[in-house]
């Protein structure tokens, strides 16, 4: 092995500033978005009813309405849904009582046949903010609590680096999905925090590398610890672009075979491990890099 | 030389792992306990308040609900009720496998103000003077008719009432609707009663159940609730399976493919892995719910980057010009540290998750935790005594079996 660390194939330093300007350009529009749109926010956080029903083959979503408007009930909106377009979507501004529900589905099973299966889920406004309290701080304490781990095990520059990229991965999720107005639910949520145990996983490991080196290399100037980095992503790139294509088939199989009610999840995830993997490359190490220049140019002078 | 030894326990363990998960596996997925989101059933959150002002909701009435609750699904003859009271006023109720939903909830929901009146609908006595759980569905054993018995709590007040309505009907009233009428034949001074006439056992049951339900002195709404129908539940279930077996195919074809040798390797460890996540979810009684697949599915993945780790790092020792043996030694011991690092954060998350998270997050989380703890055992532990008897065993002594360049050895 290459003692001096400055035996590598590719430059991922020098450019960082390019990238530091892509993933700024993507947040800009994230806050744009949200602002403008906001998220396309499921029941589970808005309060209401959301009616499933399995009708088993092609519908008129005109056909359905009608339905329900005779029994007295006024969905918000319906759409088409599964991977045959046989399930009808309702959504209902105000949470159902049982009784309604019931009758919807006797309704529904007169006009299409007895086969026709109902999911229903009603939320209170009450719960649903305590839900997304909740989730906001299920994501701080996490956070926290890998700062803690990272600055004990590591360096607080390194915690610091994986937590910025840590929130980027996660606020671009968010933004895509406010972008697309994709609904987000109660499992979005799983899945924001998976993507915050992904992101550390995958940055740890890369940190963990420019640690070793750092060891063995006597680092004099700026540029050492840019061809340290360089190395160490070097290192690891055969790894890193290896495991996130192995979770990557799993999401995609998950996403394309897993059926409904977890395609949102998966999709969350898909994009949040896409991203992971970029940002563990291209945005934490760059910002450590950055950072840890920084400082030893001070100290220098 | 090949040591045929070393490569025959190597083919005899891989042998017996196959033999195992192909004799019991089956039997042990089908013993796993289904969420409801992958068989149907319903879950409700209920806001419990009481009757009247003056009570206050304590922990001593939640659990008295929740324990009458439980009375009520299990004489309704519901299997596998989950009945937990959560903060400070709210009891969650989750019901899997329900044929019939809507009686269940029904009867579940019901927050059942239970009276006893006499004609003109003056209340006599209400479902707090019954003793709790003092109604019994029996079968008469002198008649063999089905009858309902009651238990009063004060005997002297129901004597007095029996006197003053002696040979009158007397009428039972859940809420404003009335359920049964008996007469009052005699004044019964011990503060036992019976409903005779009942239809059958199950219904004398049923009528049972309703009545000590109207011991509690709450009002319980519901405030969230989920169902999903027993066909549904099916298709997530069996769509969720055949997504995850897919997605591990792959995961299998291209470990092999790659990393050649060590990637047999991590395919037989990972088929362990995934049959002892099984088999430890079955023995907590832990429920597999949709995202718990998704957990389950996610973990193969954190399992599989354990070995890519391990194995890169091999690799890389390899090109160093260490031989077969010191690299596997270097390799895994270098890995090590870097994998429980990255592992301990992902477990921080989910301890986060579990503590914070509503049930089926719970669900999810447990999962993860419990998948990072089985990948350190099947996946670093299990990888590398299998890897270290095929690299003894001298029968893989070229670079190809591990996916590595050959030219790039001994550079």
């Amino acid at each position: 092995m290459s003692d001096k660390c400055t035996d590598y194939r590719f430059d991922f330093v020098t450019h960082r500033k390019k990238y530091f300007i892509l993933s700024a350009f993507l947040i800009v529009a994230g806050i744009i978005s949200l602002c403008t749109m906001n998220l396309n926010l499921g029941i589970d956080f808005k309060s209401g009813t959301r009616i499933q029903v399995q009708i088993g083959k092609v519908f008129n979503e005109d056909d359905v309405k009608q339905t329900v408007e005779k029994i007295g009930l006024k969905p918000g909106s319906i759409t088409t849904a599964g991977s045959k377009n046989d399930m009808a979507v309702l959504q209902f501004p105000e949470p159902l009582h049982k009784d309604q529900v019931a009758a919807l589905t006797k309704a529904v099973q007169a006009a299409y046949g007895n086969h026709v299966d109902v999911q229903e889920s009603m939320v209170n406004p009450m719960i649903s903010r305590e839900l997304a309290r909740s989730a906001l701080y299920s994501i701080l304490i996490a956070s926290v609590g890998i700062v803690i781990y990272t600055t004990i095990r590591f360096e607080f520059r390194f915690a610091l680096s994986s937590i910025a990229a840590l929130l980027h991965n996660v606020f671009l999720v968010i933004t895509l999905f406010s972008l697309f107005q994709i609904e987000v639910d109660l499992p979005f949520i799983a899945a924001i925090l998976t993507i915050v145990g992904y992101s550390i996983h995958d940055n740890i490991i890369i940190f963990d590398r420019i640690r070793d080196n750092l060891k063995r290399v006597k680092v004099k100037t700026v540029q050492d610890v840019e061809h340290v980095v360089n190395y160490s992503i070097g290192q690891t790139l055969a790894r890193s672009i290896n495991t996130v294509l192995t979770v990557l088939i799993c999401s995609l199989a998950l996403y394309i075979f897993g059926g409904e009610s977890i395609r949102n999840f998966t999709l969350a995830l898909i994009i949040g491990l896409t991203f992971g993997a970029y940002s563990s490359i291209f945005i934490a190490s760059q910002i450590w890099v950055s950072w840890r220049g920084y400082d030893f140019k001070r100290k220098c002078m | 030389m090949i040591k045929w030894g070393k490569l025959g326990a190597l083919c005899l363990i891989v042998l017996m792992v196959v033999i195992l998960v192909v004799m019991t596996g089956t039997k042990i997925a089908k013993q796993t306990t289904l969420g409801l989101d992958l068989r149907g059933g319903f879950e409700i959150l209920y806001e419990v308040s009481p009757l009247d002002a003056k009570q206050n909701v304590t922990k001593q009435l939640l659990s008295d609900t929740e324990k009458a609750l439980d009375k009520r699904v299990n004489a309704l003859g519901m299997a596998e009720p989950s009945i937990q009271v959560e903060g400070d006023n709210r009891i969650r109720v989750q019901l899997a496998g329900v044929t019939d939903q809507e009686r269940a909830r029904n009867l579940i929901g019901k927050p059942a103000h239970l009276t006893f009146r006499d004609m003109q609908g003056n209340v006599l006595m209400e479902g707090r003077d019954l003793a709790e759980s003092g109604a019994q569905g029996v079968l008469d054993s002198q008649t063999q008719q089905a009858v309902v018995t009651l238990q009063f709590k004060d005997a002297k007040k129901f004597a007095d009432v029996t006197q003053k309505y002696v040979g009158q009907p007397m009428a039972i009233f859940l809420d404003d609707q009335p359920i049964t009428t008996a007469i009052i034949k005699e004044i019964i001074p011990n503060g036992l009663a019976r409903i005779d006439g009942q239809e059958d056992i199950q219904k004398a049951k049923e009528l049972a159940a309703i009545l000590n339900a109207g011991v509690l002195p709450v009002k319980m709404k519901e405030v969230f609730s989920t169902s999903v129908g027993a066909k549904l539940g099916q298709e997530a279930l069996q769509s969720g399976v055949k997504a995850g077996m897919i997605g591990t195919l792959l995961v299998f074809v291209f470990m092999m493919v790659y990393y050649r040798m060590p990637g047999v390797i991590a395919c037989i460890t990972l088929v362990a892995y995934i049959y002892l996540l099984i088999l430890l979810q079955n023995l907590m009684g832990a429920t597999l719910t949709l995202p718990g697949i998704a957990a389950f599915v996610l973990g193969i993945g954190m399992a599989v980057d354990a070995n890519i780790i391990m194995y890169e790092r091999m690799k890389e020792e390899l090109y160093s010009g260490k031989s077969y043996l010191s690299a596997l030694r270097a390799g895994s011991k270098r890995s090590l540290r870097t994998i429980l690092d990255a592992n301990v954060t992902s477990v921080i998350g989910a301890l986060v998750l579990f503590y914070f998270g509503s049930s089926a997050i719970r669900g999810f989380a447990v999962t993860l935790i419990l998948s990072i703890v089985v990948s350190l055992l099947t996946a670093v532990a299990g990888s590398r005594f299998l890897l270290s008897l095929a690299v003894r065993s001298n029968a893989f002594n070229k670079p190809v079996y591990y996916g590595a360049r050959g030219r790039d050895q001994h550079e």
